[in-house]
């Protein structure tokens, strides 16, 4: 038996590491560079000195942020607002995807599933500027039906209090027929013997679906669960910003906005910079807590 | 036995009742969408078009098309959508095609050091400034090179060729005296074609949709990609009525500035909805080998 050491070995497939210099070069400069610059959040940041040589400054970044009212309003309508996404988008997309998997037509099935999944390819500066125009005060439709109904017109785009709702619904509508898809493909795969079994015991379709179909995709819904988790506080900064508007504010800031807008916009990088890192870390706790969770209740359940 | 049956009979009314009502509510803002567009700007102010164009009219259309700014935004995101694809497609490739093989030393090191960017990021402004001190700043090379790489796309990648390249081609490969890099070349690449399609169509799809990294790193207009001309027409320049003294004028003005954006929404929109439906397969595809564990 032919026995390598190790060196023999990676001599023998040095081209590998030819192969991964390129995507492993990407890595190091857009990925672990930048890791260096969260020194900035310990310093005052002074474009003359660059990182290095700007002054230390400890925690006074972190300390201006947790003693900021405001800044905890951020925090909160983030986790908020994200939550809210998270508890609705999943349970929506297994009733469709139960719903598409018992319909007996196919060609029925697969028009649903088409038109469904559509919206999903709408840029979200389209998806916003739809939103503006059905909800615009004068000429939106929604509101061309409350004045038919006689009812008073609300712009609905300036109440802080419906911004939440506005986000999370147009994104049911968005990406409901596409998070459909993963719970689809497992519904498709479940054994048939169950089925039959099912059968003989002469349960009926909802017992069916209770006892057979949810249990058999408890594993898929676990892990979507838990990776929408780690996005959490990263929650998308592109459709928020662009829904935003100085009348709902006050609940339309969240963290990945006011990110920019304290770094980009003030040109306060080491208090931007900061801040970024909170939200890194609160992301990583909530990941490694519910794959903790997820796996003490099934061995099967966590991520890794 | 009866029971049964007329508890199955409204299981299905449910279902079906479901299924009608997304496919109401999903496909109806889209219809109400193109209709508007192609009535006439007097029938939208007047809240006539409820399903079909009313007073069938191309003005808007006409209007869009002559706009130079669509126009050069259009070219642009045809561009990064382009040349990024390409790009990230190689370097997804380049990476996965080592990590699928067990011969390579340093796979689960490699492996760590890339999931590690997923859970952990230096944030915003070091990436910002990491772009600035290469010299790409308002560049294109800022909208392709930053983001070039999804981890999740690699993992993919890596599931669908551990799968579909055996270890017996590449024994075989190596008895031959077949190198790595010939065998990526003149094997892996010539199997992989549904793994490029589907890897192309997630890269291409955000490329076309993104506007962050525009917003950002591009100062200069004629680099804008679609999606930042998009919001500067659709969102930013929403126009309050005016204050003309003619009335009527500027009802009209609003009701065609309305139609516009209907118009401009939908010649956004188009490209990707229209081939969609011939690529649907390969996002299922994509999905469902991403859903694999591990």
């Amino acid at each position: 038996m032919e026995r390598l050491t190790l060196g023999r070995k990676m001599a023998k497939h040095w081209q590998f590491y030819v192969i991964v210099a390129l995507p492993l070069l990407y890595f190091i400069l857009f990925k672990y560079l930048p890791m260096y610059g969260i020194l900035l959040a310990f310093k005052r940041y002074r474009v003359s000195m660059g990182i290095w040589r700007s002054p230390w400054t400890g925690l006074y970044q972190f300390k201006k942020f947790f003693n900021n009212p405001s800044a905890l309003r951020v925090m909160g309508n983030t986790l908020l607002l994200s939550i809210y996404a998270l508890v609705s988008s999943i349970p929506l997309a297994v009733i469709l995807a139960v719903a598409l998997n018992e319909t007996g037509s196919k060609l029925w099935r697969k028009t649903v599933q088409m038109v469904t999944y559509a919206p999903y390819f709408i840029s979200t500066v389209v998806m916003v500027a739809i939103l503006m125009q059905f909800l615009d005060p004068a000429l939106g439709m929604f509101n061309t039906v409350r004045n038919l109904l006689g009812k008073q017109s609300v712009n609905f785009m300036g109440e802080a209090k419906l911004f939440k709702h506005i986000y999370v619904w147009s994104a049911l509508w968005q990406n409901t027929g596409y998070n459909a898809i993963i719970y689809l493909a497992a519904l498709t795969g479940i054994n048939p013997e169950l089925y039959e079994a099912a059968r003989v015991d002469g349960v009926n379709k909802f017992q069916k679906i209770w006892y057979v179909d949810l249990p058999s995709i408890k594993t898929t819904i676990v892990i979507m669960f838990i990776m929408n988790m780690g996005f959490i506080m990263s929650l998308g900064f592109e459709k928020a910003f662009l829904m935003q508007n100085p009348l709902n504010l006050e609940s339309a800031e969240i963290m990945s906005t006011y990110v920019y807008k304290m770094g980009l916009i003030n040109s306060d990088f080491s208090y931007s910079t900061a801040i970024d890192m909170i939200n890194s870390i609160i992301n990583i706790i909530l990941i490694l807590t519910f794959n903790k969770v997820a796996k003490m209740r099934n061995e099967e359940g966590g991520l890794w | 036995m009866k029971k049964q049956a007329t508890s199955d009979r409204l299981f299905n009314v449910l279902v079906n009742l479901f299924l009608i009502m997304s496919f109401v509510i999903v496909l109806y803002p889209l219809l109400y969408i193109i209709s508007s567009s192609l009535s006439h700007p007097t029938a939208v102010m007047a809240h006539k078009v409820w399903l079909l164009p009313v007073d069938f009219d191309l003005m808007s259309y006409k209007a869009v098309f002559s706009n130079k700014q669509i126009g050069s935004g259009y070219l642009n995101s045809l561009y990064y959508m382009v040349v990024g694809t390409v790009v990230s497609v190689l370097l997804t490739m380049l990476l996965a095609y080592p990590l699928s093989r067990k011969e390579f030393y340093g796979r689960s090191a490699v492996t760590k050091f890339i999931l590690f960017t997923m859970l952990f990021s230096g944030g915003t402004i070091p990436l910002y400034l990491v772009v600035r001190n290469l010299g790409l700043y308002d560049s294109r090379w800022s909208i392709i090179l930053p983001n070039a790489i999804t981890v999740w796309n690699v993992i993919i990648a890596r599931t669908f060729l551990q799968e579909n390249i055996t270890d017996e081609l590449y024994d075989a490969a190596q008895i031959d005296g077949c190198s790595d890099i010939r065998f990526l070349v003149s094997f892996v690449f010539p199997l992989s074609g549904a793994i490029v399609a589907v890897l192309g169509l997630f890269y291409a799809v955000g490329q076309w949709n993104k506007y962050f990294d525009a917003l950002l790193y591009l100062q200069s207009q004629k680099l804008y990609p679609l999606q930042i001309i998009l919001r500067n027409i659709l969102i930013i320049n929403r126009n309050t009525p005016s204050m003309t003294v003619d009335v009527e004028a500027a009802m009209r003005a609003q009701g065609l500035s309305e139609t516009i954006r209907y118009a401009v929404i939908v010649v956004a929109s188009a490209p990707l909805l229209i081939i969609y439906p011939f690529v649907q397969r390969f996002f299922v595809k994509g999905v469902m080998i991403g859903s694999v564990k591990g």
